[in-house]
């Protein structure tokens, strides 16, 4: 989930190209926003597992909260959500507070959504988790065909491709796999938003529409500083986003859906000057992949390569080397 | 032909026996007021096709006996006669058996008797049900009546007009012998279609017709107001008739409940141009059902009619539990089952409309056939289709610009899956330029594939749609440009255009053969064609421009194909004549008929 902000006004072709921000990490930075990103996966987990036909979204968002808390997390960049059945696709959304956890029962078959953004020592994380209560064919399609964007995603981001320009080729993918495009129900139409450590004052463990009050301080400033180059700290399609990515940290999260059935993965990007690489390898969606592709060997070739855009395996390699 | 005659309590029936007396036996019985002869042309057709086919006059018509008293016309007796004719044709094979009218009605009764499991071996009913599951369906009706069930009562009941007229005393027979039965071939011309032959109808008819008035005497009142219960075991095979004037198709609604090996096949007929017009393809339903039943794999066709029959069941079932409005419904109304047992072929499948529009009919119940000139994107469709439970789904790589490539798929596609009932002719490129900018290798280009598509697709497919005799429906997918003029859509406004006018000719055409024909016209709707269309006079750098702001209108416009979708199973549903869909494509078409001085104004206007 991403912050409910507006895009920056535009901004002069001249200003955007002063741009040029060093990576702001060292690797004991990396290694924190890695072990709180598992941490984060762990707990989603932990809760899927528990998941039964008959839990509400509300009952699972808040074990969710109460698992992160349990394992140190001090505050929430915004609050956990879970969606269940045709609110993965986010279906008949009309409102912002749509998204906050309802009372919609889990039922046999129903697909499942839990995203959660914790907050130690200012370290962020921001994550989604999606599984399924039982068995569900169309979920199985998805989700092998998610791996599709994780490997665009990277290898367009290593080219240093503008942002709205992967945006349009992720679209490309989902309509090429006739999947539809939630991520642009988020507010913003945002693929992804900008991650950094948290510094503000604000007290910790307070919301404001979904919000924790530290991270619409951090983003509010973040904003504003990234604003004077032409950049944005989100990731859309608009103006915006026309300039390539910018070095730091991206949770990007693309999320497509066929009919009443939603999934999504999101996590860290890592980029720098010169490469792009994601945080982490081993996460469960990256699992599950790497098992089916295990025992069935014509996962090992993309259903629908996009011509000279997905290499998938070549992607995952440089990610494992970064690591 | 051999004649004979069986006796069957008494009364001679006269028997008539052709074709292979080796082959599987067909028996067919008539109705009222017919003899055998009605099933001349169904005979000899199954007769050529090996099979060993039995006719007989029913007791009171034609050559056979004419016992005296109503009660002598009881559905037992009839019962008996048909079963002394099995057993004399054919005492150690059990027979298959088809019937029309009040031959089926009848037949039902055989069929319905416990003497039938072992001697009937298949069942076609055309246009008579059993009077007892007519009794029940009324009933249930009655007992809940909502207004889609008085509807389908009256319904009927505005159907049956003539079964009160006969039970009054004198009138119907002094209107059979005071010139009816004199008049029945012009009669039967007019109302029915039906085509004037020698020797039909025979010489006995004014005689039949009163004697046979005593079935309806005989039997109506008694199973219609105390039906019994009668289920069977026979595999049925009920052929309704889209014209039928005398019996409604919902009568067989409830019919799964009572014959559970059922298969639903409908035919563009009236209630005797079905037999006297459409022999051969009655003969080649009957042959299937037969050919079946004795253990070969079901044709396709017969395949899907089961299909359908199995989501009639399902969904009648629910509408009795549940009243007709929460029965499963999707997308703007359409029952989810709405195109069970039909066989849909989408040209272009593989993006945008096309992939909208096969999912959509997959998703209602359909089979699915996909055409496109990417086969990787047809095969991701078909896929898409069969996880949205689709019962089949293929996909073909074809250029619908090629007319010999269309019409081997037209065949291939018959062959392997049957004749499809929906072809929707969707294929189509978008292409932007003045008169005098686009050259002449792109005129060809755009008219081969936007109109020559349509114009292939709709002759191999309406050909064999003709022949099969079922009807059917053609989508053609025209543009809001084909009313539309604009300077810079030259090419591609014609090419739509002609396929407004086309559809609009090939309606007219079609109509008689029961095939429908519908335009579509989209508008603009967010696809992949702003990303494919070609433009003229443009270098690489400026079409790469002009697309992407095109595909920037698209999508901020964001007008889904999902929607064009709906709206093309709805224009089948309904058989709607021409459908615009977008707001601006229906604002257009108002436009185009209010001031078409202004739309051609706004012709001038430079898009880009
Ligand atoms: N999208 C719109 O706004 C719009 C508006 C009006 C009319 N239409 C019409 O709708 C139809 C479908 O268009 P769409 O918007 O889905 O476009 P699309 O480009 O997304 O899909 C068209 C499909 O047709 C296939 N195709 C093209 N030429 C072919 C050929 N010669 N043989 C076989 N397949 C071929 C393409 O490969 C593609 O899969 C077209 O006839 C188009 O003219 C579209």
């Amino acid at each position: 989930m991403t912050a409910p902000l507006r895009t920056p006004a535009r901004t002069s072709a001249r200003r955007r190209s002063q741009a040029t921000t060093a990576f702001p990490y060292d690797g004991g930075d990396l290694d924190r926003f890695r072990e709180l990103q598992r941490l984060a996966y762990a707990c989603a987990e932990r809760v899927g597992a528990w998941l039964e036909p008959g839990v509400t979204e509300r009952q699972a968002s808040a074990r969710l909260g109460r698992e992160l808390a349990a394992a140190g997390v001090q505050d929430f960049f915004h609050i956990p959500f879970a969606w269940f059945g045709d609110r993965t696709a986010f279906r008949h959304f009309r409102t912002p507070l749509q998204f906050f956890p309802s009372r919609r029962r889990l039922e046999e078959g129903m697909p499942y959504i839990l995203d959660c953004a914790p907050v130690i020592d200012g370290y962020t994380a921001d994550i989604g988790y999606a599984g399924r209560a039982g068995a569900s064919p169309v979920w199985d399609r998805i989700d092998r065909d998610l791996r599709e964007y994780r490997d665009l995603i990277v290898a367009e981001a290593r080219r240093r491709t503008p942002l709205n320009e992967i945006y349009a080729r992720v679209d490309a993918l989902i309509a090429r796999h006739g999947y539809d495009n939630r991520h642009r129900v988020y507010p913003g139409r945002v693929i992804g938003h900008q991650i950094t450590r948290t510094t503000a004052r604000g007290p910790a463990g307070v919301s404001v529409l979904g919000f924790g009050v530290r991270t619409l301080q951090t983003l509010g400033r973040e904003f504003l500083g990234e604003r004077r180059y032409g950049r944005s700290p989100l990731w859309a399609d608009g103006r915006a986003s026309r300039h390539a990515p910018t070095p730091g940290l991206w949770a990007v999260e693309p999320h497509v859906a066929f009919r009443d059935v939603g999934l999504k993965f999101e996590e860290l990007l890592v980029v720098t000057e010169d490469d792009a690489y994601w945080l982490d390898d081993d996460l469960p969606h990256v699992r599950r992949w790497q098992r089916a592709a295990d025992t069935s060997s014509d996962l090992a070739v993309p259903d629908l390569a996009v011509p000279g855009v997905v290499v998938p395996g070549v992607a995952s390699g440089v990610a494992v080397e970064a690591r | 032909m051999r004649r004979r005659a069986v006796v069957s309590a008494g009364v001679p029936l006269a028997m008539y026996e052709q074709g292979n007396p080796a082959g599987p036996t067909v028996l067919l019985v008539h109705g009222y007021p017919d003899t055998h002869g009605v099933w001349d042309d169904v005979a000899a057709a199954l007769a050529a096709d090996g099979h060993h086919v039995v006719r007989y006059d029913v007791r009171g018509a034609g050559a056979s006996g004419a016992p005296r008293g109503v009660s002598s016309y009881r559905l037992s007796h009839l019962a008996d006669d048909l079963f002394a004719v099995a057993d004399a044709v054919s005492p150690y094979r059990a027979v298959h058996l088809a019937a029309h009218d009040w031959g089926s009605i009848q037949a039902w009764e055989a069929v319905t008797d416990p003497r039938a499991a072992g001697r009937i071996a298949s069942y076609t009913s055309l246009s008579g049900p059993c009077l007892d599951h007519a009794g029940h369906w009324a009933r249930r009706r009655l007992a809940r009546p909502t207004p889609h069930h008085l509807g389908q009562l009256l319904t009927q009941a505005t159907r049956s007009w003539y079964i009160g007229l006969f039970h009054l005393p004198l009138l119907a027979p002094a209107g059979w012998r005071l010139g009816l039965a004199a008049r029945w071939g012009s009669v039967l011309a007019r109302a029915e279609g039906v085509t004037p032959r020698a020797g039909h109808p025979r010489p006995t008819l004014a005689a039949d017709a009163v004697r046979g008035i005593a079935l309806y005497r005989a039997n109506m009142l008694r199973h219609l107001l105390r039906p019994r219960q009668r289920p069977t075991a026979v595999p049925v095979q009920l052929i309704t008739l889209t014209r039928d004037r005398y019996v409604s198709p919902a009568l067989g609604d409830d019919l799964d409940r009572w014959a559970p090996r059922l298969w639903r096949r409908t035919l563009t007929a009236g209630h005797w141009s079905a037999l006297l017009e459409k022999g051969p393809t009655v003969a080649q339903m009957i042959g299937e059902i037969a050919a079946h039943a004795d253990g070969a794999p079901a044709a396709p066709a017969l395949e899907r009619a089961a299909a359908s029959s199995r989501e009639q069941a399902a969904s009648q079932r629910q509408r009795l539990r549940l009243g007709p409005r929460l029965g499963p419904r999707l997308g703007r109304g359409l029952e989810r089952a709405a195109f069970a047992g039909k066989l849909a072929v989408v040209t272009g499948g593989g993006s945008g409309i096309g992939r909208a529009t096969a999912l959509a009919f997959a998703e209602h119940g359909a089979a699915v056939v996909v055409c496109d000139l990417d086969l990787a994107t047809a095969e991701r469709t078909v896929e898409l289709a069969r996880l949205l439970g689709a019962p089949e789904a293929h996909a073909y790589r074809v250029d619908v610009a090629d007319s010999a490539a269309v019409d081997t798929f037209a065949r291939e596609v018959a062959v392997a899956h049957g004749v499809p009932d929906i072809v929707v002719n969707n294929a189509g490129v978008g292409h932007g330029g003045t008169f005098l900018r686009t050259t002449e290798k792109e005129w060809r280009h755009i008219l081969e594939v936007n109109l020559g598509g349509v114009v292939h697709g709709c002759r191999a497919f309406a050909t064999l749609m003709v022949e099969r005799g079922e009807g059917g429906h053609l989508v053609n997918v025209a543009s809001a440009a084909a009313y539309l003029p604009s300077k810079v859509l030259a090419a591609y406004a014609t090419s739509k255009a002609a396929v407004y006018m086309l559809s609009d000719c090939l309606r007219a055409e079609l109509a008689p053969a029961g095939i429908g024909v519908s335009t579509i016209c989209p508008g603009l709707v967010n696809t992949n064609i702003a990303r494919t269309s070609t433009f003229s006079g443009r270098s690489a750098d400026g079409l790469d421009a002009t697309r992407d702001r095109f595909a920037a209108l698209y999508a901020r416009r964001n007008f889904p194909p999902e929607k064009v979708a709906w709206q093309i199973l709805r224009a089948v549903r309904e058989n709607r004549a021409v459908v615009p869909v977008t707001v601006e494509a229906r604002a257009g078409r108002l436009l185009s008929r209010l001031s078409p001085a202004l739309t051609r104004a706004a012709a001038r206007i430079d898009i880009d």
